[in-house]
């Protein structure tokens, strides 16, 4: 398994973004998972949402831990840096780099095993921190690169493709996440990219951690008759609640919302996310009453999607609450933060 | 009446308390008296691992000739703690006084015929001139030191002018204080012949120097290094590093006018999230630290591997403790140095450096940044709870200007621009050091960074070759960080066949041991390893003695072990002292050790000392 090169040729009539750049300038390296793995299709979507959002490649850090899932972010955005690090620990990697210059946009790719069970503290600590970050989780309920084991988001009774039962209860990342203070929330799948695209513009432009969990079926060990993360088990039992359309800046809204079941929210920079509401009932704005909707129809075996929470208004951004400056502490000039030879001489007084 | 010996500026106070009590407040207090007086003067403190309620000791070493280590000898114990009293009565040496509590009289149980007992009724004179339980507790202690004011002479104008410093805001707190300095004073000088045989004299010693602890010295290096970017996760005796930090980032990073911080300080959720941030931090080209201790460093192993591997640099500073496991956090041990130099699965091995004292500290952790970005690798500094905690007489610190960090072979923009194509492992200056670029430069500088399998170009391999390429070129690197990190510190005068091979904290204990050795018509060359890889002026100091005394802080002789692993040393020639009690090495303990192997030697070997 070596680096392949893609051709890099771009035919004229590639549609541009704002930067003059086509789609294939937000491509990677070859994908090495399996033939008709759900990861492929988030691929696709986060190049895609990149692409729409005409972010400068090299202003995208990709980060991830280790599993199928983390491999995909060697396979987008191939002018951005990317840091593969150790398994269930980027986001601490993330943290440092984030705090290192908060210019940059940060997006991570995790699995339901990096993130659920060896790196569940740091994804808990990360929405703590409400680090500045795209988080998208690439769930699909087992292990893959040990062949088959079943992960903490696997359902109790769904059945491993050797045939043993999950009998212990998963932990569900958009749940915890709400718990525990985050500002963004969702959930989608891989096989909706209409539904994830705009989730992912959303997601990369608020300020604050976003949590997108995406189901995504694993083809080789987890699609079978009995698996409740099966391409055919997710079509058939997830249901959208609120479709999130994100409208960029330099965009007028176009289309007419019917008033009542639209709430048009600015984001920090200005750029906007009109939510849909698909189910009248659902709000999307109360933590709790989300939350307990969430849950009440995962009751009944149905997964909730689309923007689940969101509250643009929080304060407690990373930054915000460190009262660091604008400008990236990496790009501050040594003079400035030494206090120099005078400095020391009064520092050391104390200590006569 | 006990024999006493008459002892100027050379002696040792011990003091018993219970932590908890303020006693730290009165002991900093006559040791900076005496340090302000021109004596040099060396402090310790052994405390437990407790907030409140348990014994607690700290010991004075007013000393002319300047050493800093223990002695190994106490001529004056404070025993304020009824709890530990058998043992401290024990610990005195012949001739020497013991200072206690006599509100309750304890005549049989400090029964020793070769001191002299001073009893002081000091609670009862807290209970009839304080009010308040809290206040009488820690009056009961600066009373103490107003009676070895009196006993040892001391300057009380000195102690005033302290108190009034320390308090400077709040200065009803400085009359109350001297009101209990005095009531001490007073009482020792009615009741015993003030001073004692044991008495402080002015000197002119101490100009030019400052009473620091290693965490202090090592947090101003982080900050005068450039950090920018602090992460850790609070362990003893690593805290007080990053609490200084803060609190010297807080005060000259601050923009005065918009509040904004020139750093960030980041509580970790654990030690392993600490060197994460940290490793993501220096990725992303800002100086980055983190401070621990060796069940931090611990923790720290798997995301170690990844940054040797993946080329990141990150600076730790581990200070010491005992071990193994949990320990006693609160004693001092040079228990992770081989931890250190090979943390983590595969081949793995760190730079790292090795302080011998707070000032070495501060320089040292500058070097550790300017190594890690050079070396792109991690660096540990690795201190101690000695060093780190305690108080040190050190020369002052001086900064030089002129200096700018050495960010390393790092590329902008235009030079990117100026390859044909950026690969971030190529060893394009044969000193296995290759280039790298940070986030947000160009597309075209851009590099995937990863701890599995890569070739030199940065990409994915399970090519057996492509892998090879770059584990053989780490190999350079280790080889170029020898020519880099700090020599070994070797004082050969002495010429001898003999020597003394230590690291770190052992340093103020050897430099006495040798004193006192030559007095005794022993001569040996000593030679301070202050980094790891080895420079090469180690590896001759060894091949060129014949019998070498290996003296360091833990059970297993590990500094030994690294010498026998990375040099070409004859194993027999290396004899370790090894000093693993927790409290720091004295100057006494290496003293014996050294006669007591020499005498070993001679009776096995009668024609002499040196073998071939």
């Amino acid at each position: 398994m070596t680096f392949i090169a893609k051709p890099k040729v771009a035919h004229p009539s590639l549609p541009r973004n704002t930067l003059g750049l086509t789609r294939r300038d937000y491509e990677g390296a070859l994908s090495t998972l399996c033939a008709g793995c759900g990861h492929d299709s988030i691929t696709a979507s986060i190049t895609e949402a990149i692409w729409g959002l005409s972010l400068e490649p090299q202003n995208v850090v990709k980060l991830s831990g280790i599993g199928c899932s983390s491999k995909t972010t060697a396979y987008f955005v191939s002018g951005g840096h990317g840091f593969n690090s150790v398994h269930g620990r980027m986001p601490s990697i993330a943290m440092g780099a984030n705090a290192a210059n908060r210019a940059l946009t940060y997006i991570g790719v995790s699995g339901d095993g990096d993130t659920l069970s060896i790196g569940l503290g740091q994804f808990c600590h990360a929405i703590r921190r409400n680090l500045d970050m795209l988080y998208i989780i690439e769930n699909n309920g087992v292990y893959g690169l040990t062949k088959g084991q079943f992960s903490a988001s696997a359902d109790i009774g769904t059945k491993a493709k050797k045939g043993e039962t999950n009998q212990q209860p998963p932990i569900d990342p958009v749940l915890l996440a709400m718990t525990l203070g985050a500002s963004f929330v969702a959930r989608s799948f891989s096989g909706d990219k209409a539904q994830l695209v705009p989730l992912i513009q959303a997601g990369l432009k608020h300020r604050g951690f976003a949590l997108i969990d995406v189901l995504s079926p694993c083809v080789t060990f987890n699609d079978h008759e009995g698996s409740t993360k099966s391409y055919a088990y997710t079509r058939e039992h997830y249901e959208p609640a609120v479709h999130a359309d994100f409208v960029p800046l330099e965009r007028e809204i176009s289309v007419a919302y019917q008033e009542g079941e639209t709430v048009p929210v600015v984001m920090h920079d200005g750029s906007r996310i009109v939510l849909r509401k698909l189910d009248s009932a659902y709000d999307p704005t109360n933590r709790a009453t989300a939350a307990a909707q969430i849950q009440e129809r995962m009751h009944s075996g149905e997964y909730l999607t689309g923007l689940l929470y969101l509250d643009e208004t929080a304060q407690h951004e990373f930054h915000q609450v460190n009262s660091t400056p604008a400008a990236p502490l990496n790009s501050i000039p040594y003079e400035a933060l030494s206090p120099g030879s005078q400095g020391l001489e009064k520092i050391l007084a104390r200590y006569r | 009446m006990a024999p006493t010996t008459t002892r100027v500026n050379d002696f040792t106070i011990k003091i018993a308390t219970v932590n908890g009590t303020g006693s730290a407040s009165a002991n900093t207090l006559l040791m900076k008296s005496i340090f302000r007086s021109g004596i040099p003067v060396m402090g310790k403190n052994y405390f437990p691992s407790n907030i409140q309620g348990l014994p607690t000791w700290y010991e004075i070493r007013v000393t002319r000739e300047g050493y800093v280590a223990r002695s190994g000898r106490v001529d004056l114990m404070v025993a304020m703690n009824a709890e530990t009293y058998t043992r401290d009565v024990r610990e005195v040496a012949a001739g020497g006084y013991l200072v206690y509590d006599s509100t309750w009289p304890r005549p049989a149980l400090l029964k020793r015929d070769d001191i002299t007992v001073l009893g002081v009724p000091l609670a009862k004179l807290c209970n009839e001139n304080f009010n308040g339980v809290r206040t009488r507790i820690l009056m009961k202690n600066i009373c103490y030191a107003g009676v070895l004011a009196a006993l040892l002479d001391l300057d009380v104008a000195r102690i005033r002018e302290l108190l009034a410093e320390t308090y400077a805001k709040k200065p009803q707190l400085v009359e109350s204080n001297m009101k209990a300095i005095q009531l001490g004073y007073d009482y020792a000088k009615a009741n015993f012949e003030c001073p004692l045989p044991l008495t402080v004299e002015k000197m002119d010693r101490t100009a030019g120097h400052i009473m620091i602890d290693g965490n202090t010295a090592a947090a101003l290096g982080a900050l005068y290094a450039g950090a920018t970017v602090a992460a850790w996760y609070p362990i003893t005796p690593s805290t007080s590093l990053m609490d200084a930090f803060k609190m010297f980032a807080d005060r000259t990073r601050t923009d005065k006018d918009t509040g904004a911080k020139n750093f960030a300080f980041i509580q970790a959720e654990d030690e392993l999230a600490a060197i994460g941030m940290v490793i993501g931090a220096m990725w992303n080209g800002a100086r980055a630290f983190t401070a621990t201790s060796g069940p931090g460093i611990s923790l720290m192993n798997e995301f170690l591997g990844l940054a040797y591997y993946a080329e990141v640099p990150a600076v730790i500073f581990d200070i010491q403790r005992v071990g193994p496991s949990t320990g006693m956090p609160t004693r001092t041990q040079q228990g992770d140095l081989t931890l250190a130099a090979y943390a983590s699965h595969g081949d793995t091995r760190h730079v790292c450096l090795y302080p011998a004292n707070p000032e070495e500290c501060f320089y040292m952790a500058v070097q550790a940044f300017d190594l890690a970005e050079r070396l792109q690798t991690p660096v540990l500094v690795l201190s101690d709870l000695d060093i780190g905690m305690n108080d040190w007489m050190c020369r002052d610190l001086e900064w030089d200007d002129s200096y700018r960090p050495d960010r390393g072979k790092m590329l902008g923009k235009d030079e990117v621009l100026k390859l044909k194509k950026f690969y971030r492992f190529l060893d394009v200056d044969e000193d296995g050091i290759p280039y790298r670029t940070l986030p947000g430069v160009d597309p075209k500088a851009a590099y995937f960074t990863r701890g599995s399998g890569h070739n030199q170009y940065g990409a994915y391999t399970e090519d057996s070759a492509d892998y090879q390429v770059v584990l053989d070129r780490l190999l350079r690197k280790w080889a170029t960080a020898k020519r880099l990190v700090p020599r070994a510190v070797i004082d050969a005068t002495a010429d001898s066949k003999i020597g003394i091979v230590s690291i770190g904290s052992c340093d103020g204990a050897i430099r006495e041991a040798r004193d006192l050795l030559a007095a005794r018509g022993v001569t040996v060359d000593y030679l301070r390893v202050r980094a790891f890889p080895f420079s090469e002026d180690v590896e001759r100091f060894l091949l060129s003695h014949e019998l070498l005394f290996v003296v360091e802080q833990n059970r297993d002789a590990q500094l030994r072990a690294l010498l026998t692993l990375e040099t070409a040393v004859e194993k027999s020639k290396l004899r370790s002292l090894l000093h693993y009690s927790g409290l720091p090495i004295s100057s006494a303990f290496i003293v014996e050790g050294v006669l007591a192997e020499l005498q070993h030697e001679r009776a096995a070997q009668p024609k002499g000392v040196a073998r071939a």
